[in-house]
């Protein structure tokens, strides 16, 4: 066990906008709501997997719906606990702790303020490794979890809660109340015992997102080179330097959509990268050959500052570096790519393990 | 004929100007009391083009003094916050994110009440007037008189904020109050800080701009004048007294409007190339584009226009650092470096070809040969290829900077102002073509000089009700309205610029509609 208090959660959501792969919300809002219920309520103890008995009760806690929305009007704070409290009452055994859904983004930080307003501790862990755009892609599923009883309460006291028969369900109810709820909407699902997570989730993601992001601040005092630093920090490949040339995006069901095209730079020169991306940054051809796919990470970062480059920022001109780093061997697994694999997005290619065309470390 | 001022922070540039043409300039030391260095400035162009007051047509003046007082946390006056939007927010109350040092000296007097709206113009909870009324005394009872007012979604729906207002001047007559809707954009914290701010400014804005007022006097100067605001635009002097935060980085603006005017270009690049920094911004349509995140000011974020500006650390006071083949921390060759660091406002006492013992990026352009300042002969045993190295890595520098603001591949013309333009020797990959107008260390000034009055509207619109045509024209006729407002002549306001952007994960349509509209002055009497 250790704890998280103030003083670490400008790492963390540096590290998670990393691990976000260009998506999962931008966690100033989470940050900021960290900030204020550790100031309140005191700081939040942190656990492994394997502190806790194996029939410990973990219900993870999450924000959901539009970014533009969430910066506007910003949740009660009791509407996160009326969700996580919901879940456990419903099935009628304590809650031991929160834990974090999905490392990547806004999301990271989010289960914190429930942790500390609760005086619950938080698991080392989460169910993506990152950041992915739906509901039912969680490492849960692969392991046959449901996400419910799935509770979703708002500011005003109103809570739903729901059982379906898959996770793919949940996500399609999840978000028309959603609507409902003024397009924003405190979560808690995919309650799960110690021993199903020890086999289910993806342990230690905040202490690596913590990690990467105290090595890139460490670099940037010390006019490192961040860009190599987050590389070793997570064990990756750098596939790639060049100068964003044209984006094209394209609004698909929701969701925004697009590529981006790459030109190399240094000794990338002459070769060209297209990047493309759907809330997260999902697949990079280079010369027009698929080289990295989801369910693999790619973090493309400013090439001088290693500051992490979202969706919603890739513009002409800048120059930046792409790091591929592997995922959890979980998503690896024929129903992890069932889920999150290449085919799931569209993109005609089998998955190839990042390391397998970029050689072990 | 105008007068533009631009009152930096080291210099207090003025020009006087007849129609197009630039009649005489000045560059002035900016004083501790910035209206002495006006009125000094204003008598210098009036005395070297020897022209009748009577002739000038308006006064118009770009000033930093309002950030710097932030910055600097001076003159700040304590200022309550309402924000209405309960049950929601509660979790992140006003000034949450501010510095501690700042909150302390504005207050952190802060309160929450029923109301807001959500993005489709539904109320989060009714509107309750007693409650407002009861804050209203609490506020009154702790001795405040500036009061800042929030609403959720009050770019979409800004009653609940009016109502409030009414409620809070009926407890405390004469309260200096700021809706957040008359400021900010999407996004409540930044815009309820921006809000919070223009109160805790408003003293000092009424003072400085009396100030303003009194310098014009004492010069029997009887014109009208106004204070330049960060869009590009001008606001009259009690506009001015209302909206200090209006002016916040006005200066880089000003620059570019000036280059955009000189050069007689509307979409261009702009280089303002100065002592220790280089600041690259982006002309369209005229005016400089708007960055899109939330912008500091001494610490705290805010989310209204501010020109979108990148900086890179050039100027004609960069240290020259040349490359070592020994340097033992270095993996391999440690490469040549211009900058970050500089001699900044020291140049003209450290530099080589002023007498002084540093090796800064203008010793190198002087004995490149293409410049002649100072003493060329100390710089004359300078390395040759070192000298075209700098030169190479300077431009290199400029045109990586300048393809980061490009938005496409396409050449576009560049356009160079300030004060260390002398660096710019060649030409600029990417560049269509490189222009360098007369006047450019007072292009600012004269971006003052210039400047039209106008208006913007942003905010969601839901098209289950409205036609996507209906919400345009619902825009743009809000935009123009307050550009009207604001002292435009009606008959040549024009919408200068339109954007559109869908809302993901959004239900019904909504869409955030952007709409900018400028015009003439309206001539006074």
């Amino acid at each position: 066990m250790r704890i998280i208090d103030e003083s670490v959660l400008e790492d963390l959501a540096l590290g998670a906008a990393v691990l976000g792969t260009g998506g999962g919300g931008d966690p100033y809002i989470g940050k900021l709501m960290a900030r204020q219920a550790i100031r309140d309520y005191g700081p939040v103890e942190l656990y492994t997997l394997d502190e806790l008995d194996d029939e410990d009760l973990v219900v993870p806690t999450a924000m959901m719906g539009a970014p533009t929305v969430m910066v506007e009007k910003m949740p009660n704070g009791d509407d996160i606990v009326n969700a996580f409290q919901s879940v456990g009452k419903y099935i009628g055994k304590p809650v031991k702790a929160t834990m974090s859904i999905e490392a990547g983004g806004l999301n990271s930080v989010v289960p914190i303020y429930c942790a500390a307003r609760l005086r619950v501790p938080m698991v080392d862990c989460d169910g993506m490794g990152r950041a992915f755009p739906e509901l039912q892609m969680v490492t849960h599923t692969i392991h046959g979890i449901s996400s419910t009883p799935f509770a979703m309460s708002d500011e005003r006291g109103n809570t739903v809660l729901m059982e379906t028969i898959s996770n793919l369900w949940t996500e399609t109810f999840a978000r028309s109340v959603t609507v409902n709820m003024g397009a924003m909407a405190m979560i808690a699902l995919y309650a799960a015992t110690a021993a199903e997570l020890r086999e289910a989730a993806i342990p230690g993601t905040i202490t690596l997102a913590e990690e990467i992001g105290k090595v890139v601040r460490r670099a940037r005092l010390e006019e490192d080179n961040p860009v190599e630093t987050i590389r070793a920090a997570v064990g990756g490949y750098l596939i790639f330097r060049g100068k964003i040339g044209d984006v094209e995006r394209r609004t698909e069901a929701g969701f925004a959509k697009g590529d981006a095209m790459i030109d190399g730079i240094d000794e990338y020169a002459g070769q060209s990268l297209q990047l493309s991306f759907q809330n997260e940054h999902l697949a990079a051809r280079i010369d027009g050959e698929f080289r990295v796919t989801v369910p693999d990470l790619l973090a493309v970062l400013d090439v001088d500052t290693g500051e992490p480059i979202t969706t919603e920022g890739l513009r002409y001109g800048f120059r930046v570096a792409i790091i591929a780093i592997r995922c959890d061997d979980k998503w690896r697994t024929p129903k992890g790519l069932e889920i999150v694999g290449p085919a799931y997005f569209g993109y005609e290619t089998d998955y190839v393990p990042v390391e397998e065309r970029y050689g072990e470390d | 004929m105008r007068i533009g001022i631009d009152v930096g922070g080291t210099n207090t540039d003025a020009v006087l100007m007849d129609g197009t043409s630039v009649v005489s300039s000045t560059k002035t030391p900016t004083t501790a009391n910035v209206s002495e260095g006006i009125a000094r400035a204003l008598r210098d162009v009036i005395e070297d083009s020897g022209i009748d007051t009577a002739a000038i047509d308006g006064v118009m003046i770009g000033t930093t003094h309002f950030t710097n007082a932030v910055v600097e946390r001076k003159h700040l006056t304590p200022t309550a916050c309402i924000r209405l939007g309960l049950p929601a927010t509660v979790c992140l109350p006003p000034m949450v994110d501010w510095p501690l040092d700042l909150r302390d000296i504005v207050g952190g007097n802060a309160h929450l009440a029923h109301g807001g709206h959500e993005f489709d113009g539904r109320e989060i909870s009714a509107f309750e007037p007693d409650e407002v009324r009861d804050i209203a005394e609490k506020i009154k009872a702790a001795g405040l008189n500036a009061i800042a007012i929030s609403s959720v979604f009050s770019p979409v729906n800004s009653i609940f904020e009016e109502q409030s207002a009414e409620i809070v001047r009926s407890v405390i007559p004469g309260a200096n109050i700021t809706l957040s809707s008359e400021i900010g954009r999407i996004g409540l914290l930044e815009r309820e800080n921006a809000a919070i701010m223009n109160s805790c400014l408003r003293q000092l804005a009424a003072r400085t701009v009396d100030g303003f007022k009194a310098a014009l006097d004492e010069l029997q100067i009887t014109s009208p004048f106004y204070i330049s605001q960060n869009d590009g635009t001008l606001m009259n002097a009690e506009f001015a007294k209302e909206y200090p935060v209006l002016t916040f980085a006005s200066g880089p603006t000003n620059s570019m409007r000036g280059a955009a005017f000189l050069s007689g270009l509307k979409d261009a690049i702009v280089v303002d190339v100065g002592g220790t920094t280089t600041d690259i911004g982006v002309l369209q349509h005229g005016f400089p584009r708007v960055a899109a995140l939330a912008v500091e000011i001494g610490g705290v974020r805010t989310n209204f226009r501010m020109p979108d500006t990148y900086s890179i650390g050039l100027g004609g006071g960069s240290l020259i650092s040349p490359p070592s083949h020994t340097s033992p921390l270095s993996r391999g060759e440690s490469t040549l470096k211009v900058g970050p660091r500089s001699v900044g406002y020291e140049l003209t006492e450290k530099a080589l070809v002023f007498g002084g013992d540093v090796l800064t990026a203008t010793d190198v352009i002087v004995a490149g040969g293409s410049q002649d300042i100072g003493d060329a002969g100390a710089v004359a045993d300078l390395d040759r290829d070192l000298v075209a190295a700098v030169q190479a890595r300077i431009m290199e520098m400029i045109a990586i900077a300048v393809d980061r603001m490009k938005t496409s591949a396409t050449p576009v013309p560049v356009i160079v102002v300030g004060g260390g333009s002398i660096l710019v020797t060649g030409a600029v990959e990417g560049a269509s073509e490189i222009i360098k107008p007369d006047h450019f260390p007072v292009a600012n000034a004269i971006g003052a000089a210039i400047a039209q009055v106008g208006g913007e509207c942003d905010r969601i619109f839901s098209l289950a009700e409205l036609s996507r045509d209906e919400a345009l024209d619902q825009a743009k006729q809000e935009a123009s309205d307050r550009a009207v407002n604001a002292g435009a002549a009606a008959e040549s306001v024009d919408i200068v610029d339109v954007e559109e952007v869908p809302l993901a994960y959004l239900p019904g349509n909504a869409t955030r509609i952007m709409v900018k509209a400028v015009g003439d002055l309206v001539e006074a009497g």
